[in-house]
């Protein structure tokens, strides 16, 4: 029996309404998906639900999309990544619809990257849409119509979710752009990683006045860092990141020893985790430990941070049978 | 408030729909006018669907992304982009000048994909046929 459909989805996981978990895990630099797999593992019984970049800072690894199917073919819920920067409306479109067909339900609509940061610097980006007309999109394309307005049957399944950068400029219309995505239908939201509580805490408040906390899940990011040469790299040349300079000099103390600045940085991270778990209006935390999974089973341990779908996963599996596969769904539909 | 535009327009809108073949005469001869003032005035890039009242009166087509709906995540700290570090974030530009503006609202608006085919038309007659944001929203 295929565990497509059978294995508790993300979207099961926010209706608990307990501490969600999730992480990104790389999709990998060869066409070898035991790599993938490899890394899917080491995460897979500590998370809801696993985030597969696309061509993060315009690199190119594995595409997010084949990622996200090994791994629904594992049982495990893929958030995948879909940008705007290397597809137009129509590839997204095709794509979307096939993200559902292989039973890849969670899409995160982002802009991404310029390829200007990349490895292929000289590439044509697209830029066709914005992640605000993408969660459109998808929300379009749920309502069973493509953009043109042409009928799709049956509608496509899919969880439209967004990002937001609370630590990049202009500050004060950060929290009205998570307005702007929920208004465009976004259903949960992954923030940048927080180095900077004070300033999330901040925009946590104003995005509690708006009331969003209510309409929207939202996690947030938080990444371990390895070494003080990555945490200056991170404060100085990754734009829209915002490391302290405490930060840097806590990595420095830390020493140059790799598992001394490691310990250091998995310290870090567990301090961030509990700190923003005090601020209201969070659904839970998304980790991103970059090119560094088996950080997250040790963060989630030392943090007490359980994934939500324990709570249901022995209700979630009695009431789903396989009839709910993705590749069976068609047959309802005939009769 | 949202920009009170349409309501003041539906009568020159009437008037193009039942005359067709003056719109292209008209565009020819409004065309170079509104490229080199909205250039001089916005760094214009005529996308033929101004949005300019809509985003603090700040072209947001000047964008390396060409973002019409707010700021991506890569904004520098000091304001700047992160595609072309010695120029200001449009964003930033829109966001502060349309606290001026008595539609400050505006800027929470969701804007529809641009329409491609629409670049390089003439977005001053296009509102006053009312052929802007004819695609999908």
């Amino acid at each position: 029996m295929s565990p497509q459909g059978t294995f508790p989805r993300f979207e099961d996981a926010l209706r608990t309404g307990l501490p969600l978990l999730t992480c990104e895990i790389a999709t990998g630099d060869s066409a070898d998906p035991q790599d993938l797999l490899r890394r899917a593992r080491l995460v897979r019984d500590h998370v809801d639900a696993v985030n597969l970049p696309d061509n993060t800072a315009g690199v190119v690894h594995m595409s997010a999309l084949a990622a996200a199917a090994i791994l629904v073919r594992e049982g495990i819920d893929p958030i995948l990544h879909v940008t705007c920067r290397d597809r137009n409306r129509l590839a997204l479109q095709s794509d979307l619809l096939g993200a559902a067909a292989l039973g890849v339900r969670n899409v995160l609509c982002l802009t991404g990257d310029h390829t200007i940061h990349g490895d292929h610097p000289g590439a044509k980006p697209v830029f066709d849409l914005d992640s605000l007309q993408l969660l459109g999109l998808v929300g379009t394309l749920r309502r069973g119509r493509y953009l043109s307005g042409r009928e799709i049957r049956p509608a496509p399944e899919l969880l439209p979710g967004a990002t937001e950068n609370p630590f990049a400029p202009p500050y004060d219309f950060r929290p009205l752009r998570v307005q702007k995505k929920v208004e465009a239908g976004a259903r949960f939201l992954q923030t940048q990683i927080i180095y900077n509580v004070a300033r999330f805490a901040a925009f946590m408040a104003r995005v509690r006045d708006l009331g969003l906390d209510r309409r929207i899940a939202i996690l947030a990011g938080v990444a371990p860092l390895r070494s003080a040469r990555s945490a200056r790299y991170m404060q100085e040349r990754v734009p829209g990141m915002e490391v302290t300079d405490a930060i840097v000099r806590r990595m420095d103390q830390a020493g140059p020893g790799r598992s001394r600045a490691e310990e250091e940085g998995l310290a870090i991270a567990v301090e961030i985790v509990e700190q923003v778990r005090e601020i209201k209006g969070l659904a839970g935390i998304h980790l991103m430990p970059i090119h560094w999974e088996e950080s997250v089973s040790e963060i989630a341990a030392r943090a007490r941070l359980e994934p939500a779908r324990l709570a249901l996963a022995s209700t979630v599996s009695a009431r789903r049978g396989p009839e709910d596969s993705p590749l069976d769904r068609p047959r309802e539909h005939r009769a | 408030m949202p920009f009170p535009v349409s309501f003041s327009l539906e009568p020159v809108r009437r008037f193009f729909r039942g005359h067709p073949r003056v719109t292209r005469p008209l565009e020819l001869a409004i065309l170079p006018f509104e490229a080199a003032s909205k250039k001089l005035a916005f760094g214009c890039k005529m996308c033929g669907q101004c949005i300019l009242h809509e985003t603090g009166m700040t072209c947001p087509m000047g964008c390396p992304k060409s973002l019409r709906n707010g700021p991506c995540g890569g904004v520098r700290m000091n304001g700047h982009c992160e595609v072309e570090p010695g120029m200001m974030c449009v964003w930033v530009k829109a966001e502060r000048r349309s606290r001026w503006l008595p539609w400050r609202g505006a800027i929470l608006r969701i804007q529809p994909a641009l329409d491609w085919s629409l670049k390089g038309s003439s977005a001053w007659v296009g509102l006053m046929i009312g052929r802007n944001g004819k695609e999908a929203r």
